[in-house]
């Protein structure tokens, strides 16, 4: 009814100063996102500003009953879509009252990845491709696909438009608007191979922000979804058979790699990365075995290939690149649900601080 | 129908002084919130220049037929956020026309308990975490729940995101800006442990005007899920079984608390509590029993049991404040269904008043 939009879009600015803060964190299972607000006495523009929080972290699987506190340490702000006027969604990460970050916060290993010298003087550049896929509400199929039963096959929905090829636009529309006003870095959007499958790019962005990005726009997706009533995935393989899997091919680069004589410190990255197949495989994502096949344009997930222009392979050189002699390379192995903070420090660490 | 809401929304300011304001009182039962509206000349900003009113108590389980009016006698304003413009609402206390307070009036007795000296000398501020499930209407199921089934076992609601874990957001925060517009000192809300549950908070507030805001963010709350067509439930424990209660947790500080040296004035005040545990849980919200069971983030009815960062214990003390020496604590007894007037008195009166 109008009256309730009338309430949600009341724009508060005209009668306090207030403003409302969207705390958001990972939960226990690490890739539960969770929320809750509070109302500040004025705006607010620096992380460092605002103060800490707590949550009841036996509710999700962070603390016992009996010490159930965990701490929220604000970490970055970004304007809110859904509220809008001065208020903000703040992204955190979470300690134990004696300040220990909790096992399930990826953050702050990240953080130490990123702020160490020789890692931070590289300025790694991350361009994260996030694919997902929308189901419909309670019988958790895709969204577009009739009930007991499957679509037409692969080959008229990538990029597709029309009502018998696109499934949710608006879910995908509504996003991309909203994570532009909300100040991410989000840089684009395409129907994917998969009906109901979309994605979404964001990026370029340095170091530990391209994580605090893309959580926050995930965090964004979902609040949509349960707008519009439908349910993302970010399941890697979330139908078996001959359908598309969901990844989040990592693009990057480092300093070294856009100056003139990159491509071979880009070659030099891709072998040592190549030496830590197994290590990283580990870390990109639960399921991803049932998603790196060697089919459906992935790499197989015991296989650590690379090659220009190939989308069979572990990791993409692009065209331009190899053309420029500098420029970046794409990791296509992490999954849809992998942990950004995880897959971007490790990338940089492998590359910039190990040595074989 | 865009008419319908054109007159709805109509900005009366423009044409003529006249505003509308709404009465508000509590009837019969104690929880049953009741209102009605009438023209005053011109906007009023103090509630004692406002008229006192009147009403048939006989339809409100208040009075008999033959001696029907009870006399209301205006106590706080705040902003209408329905009618907007200068339009107000106005908490109101209910009297005979005798002028003796009638014996569901329990903010008479709160006030005289706010303005003894010793309480009022002693600031005390409270902080009320109002919890609430909502309801399908007609049959009375909570939101979001199939009908004639369950949803998945409690673990992904608590500040959950998503249409399978958020149910209702919308009331939310709807609710949350019509409060801030309204005056009243909201000062956050979540989406609880149960499915359908959700919390809001209000506070800090200074005595008497702790009741007045909780009950004018009651009176908001059922307005605005009666324009989504949803039912209000203040019930302690709407669902039987593995499915937390709701609760009304009281936080409380005086200025000593706040001080240097706090902390040893917060203990004897809960020593005090303990003292007269049988007294206060009977003052707590009918049906408290079905709730406080010693599970769910409860301690049992019986038992008073004080702790610091335990959502097991009846009384919760914060990292913070055992950090720092000073602060406040919780109460965590409280059903959803209390009357604010009541417990916040009763705990001034039992900790700064009473000699044990």
């Amino acid at each position: 009814m109008s009256l309730l939009s009338d309430l949600i879009n009341l724009n508060l600015c005209e009668y306090t100063n207030k403003v409302i803060a969207e705390y958001i964190w990972v939960g226990g299972s690490g890739m539960d996102i969770r929320s809750k607000a509070r109302t500040l006495p004025v705006p607010v523009n620096d992380p460092a500003k605002l103060p800490k929080w707590n949550y009841d972290g036996s509710s999700t699987d962070q603390a016992p009953g009996d010490d159930s506190e965990v701490i929220l340490y604000p970490q970055a702000i970004f304007k809110d879509p859904f509220r809008r006027g001065n208020n903000i969604l703040v992204i955190c990460d979470v300690y134990t009252p004696s300040g220990e970050p909790l096992p399930t916060n990826k953050r702050y290993d990240a953080a130490k990845i990123f702020s160490h010298p020789e890692v931070a003087k590289e300025e790694p550049w991350y361009g994260i491709e996030q694919e997902y896929t929308l189901l419909q509400k309670d019988v958790n199929w895709p969204l577009g696909w009739p009930l007991g039963g499957f679509p037409g096959p692969q080959g008229p929905y990538y990029c597709g438009i029309g009502a018998d090829k696109a499934y949710g636009r608006d879910i995908v529309d509504a996003h991309y608007k909203a994570c532009i006003y909300a100040g991410i870095n989000i840089s684009g959007i395409n129907g994917e191979v998969m009906p109901g499958q979309w994605e979404f790019q964001v990026g370029p962005s340095v170091g530990i922000s391209a994580g605090d990005e893309v959580w926050a726009a995930r965090y964004i997706l979902e609040r949509i979804t349960e707008i519009a009533g439908a349910i993302v995935s970010f399941d890697p393989k979330p139908i078996p058979g001959d359908w598309n899997g969901a990844g989040a091919h990592t693009n990057y680069s480092t300093k070294s790699m856009r100056d003139d004589g990159g491509y071979e410190i880009i070659k030099k990255a891709i072998e040592k990365l190549g030496l830590r197949h197994k290590e990283h495989i580990a870390a990109y994502g639960k399921g991803n075995e049932r998603r790196l096949t060697g089919k459906h344009e992935t790499a197989d997930i015991n296989t650590f290939s690379w090659g220009v222009a190939n989308r069979g392979s572990s990791i993409r050189v692009g065209r331009d690149t190899e053309k420029n002699g500098k420029g970046y390379f794409e990791d296509r192995r992490p999954a849809s649900n992998m942990d950004p903070y995880v897959v971007t420090s490790m990338i940089a660490e492998t590359t910039i601080l190990w040595k074989p | 129908m865009s008419i319908l809401s054109d007159l709805i929304n109509l900005n009366l300011s423009d044409i003529t002084e006249k505003v509308i304001a709404e009465y508000i009182w509590i009837g019969g039962s104690g929880m049953d919130l009741r209102s009605k509206a009438r023209t005053l000349t011109g906007p009023v900003k103090d509630p004692s220049k406002l008229p006192k009113w009147n009403y048939d108590g006989s339809s409100t389980g208040q009075a008999p037929g033959q001696d029907s009016e009870v006399i209301l006698y205006p106590q706080a304003i705040f902003r209408d956020p329905f009618r907007r413009g200068n339009n107000i609402l106005v908490m109101c206390d209910t009297y005979t026309p005798a002028g003796e307070p009638i014996p569901t009036n329990k903010r008479n007795h709160a006030a005289k308990i706010f303005s003894h000296p010793d309480v009022a000398v002693e600031e005390p501020w409270f902080g009320i975490e109002q919890e609430y499930t909502l309801l399908q209407k007609d049959v009375q199921w909570p939101l979001g729940w199939p009908l004639g089934g369950f949803p998945g076992p409690q673990g992904p609601y608590y500040c959950g995101i998503g249409a399978n874990k958020a149910f209702g957001r919308d009331i939310v925060n709807s609710h949350y800006k019509a409060c801030l517009y309204a005056g009243i000192n909201i000062s956050g809300i979540n989406g609880e442990v149960m499915p359908g549950q959700w919390e809001f908070q209000v506070g800090p507030s200074v005595g008497i005007s702790a009741g007045d805001e909780l009950w004018v963010a009651r009176y908001i709350l059922e307005r605005i899920t009666e324009i989504a067509g949803v039912v209000l439930s203040f019930d302690p424990k709407p669902i039987q079984g593995d499915w937390n209660g709701a609760g009304a947790h009281t936080n409380y500080s005086t200025k000593s608390m706040r001080k240097d040296g706090g902390y040893e004035v917060i203990k004897t005040a809960i020593s005090k509590l303990e003292k007269r545990h049988k007294e206060h849980i009977a003052a707590y919200g009918e049906g408290n029993e079905r709730r406080l069971t010693g599970r769910h983030e409860t301690a049992d009815m019986n038992t008073f049991i004080w702790g610091v960062a335990n959502r097991g214990a009846s009384i919760r003390v914060g990292r913070d404040t055992e950090k720092a020496g000073k602060g406040y604590f919780e109460d965590r007894r409280p059903a959803s269904n209390m009357d604010p007037y009541l417990v916040t008195s009763m705990i001034a009166e039992t900790t700064l008043l009473w000699k044990p």
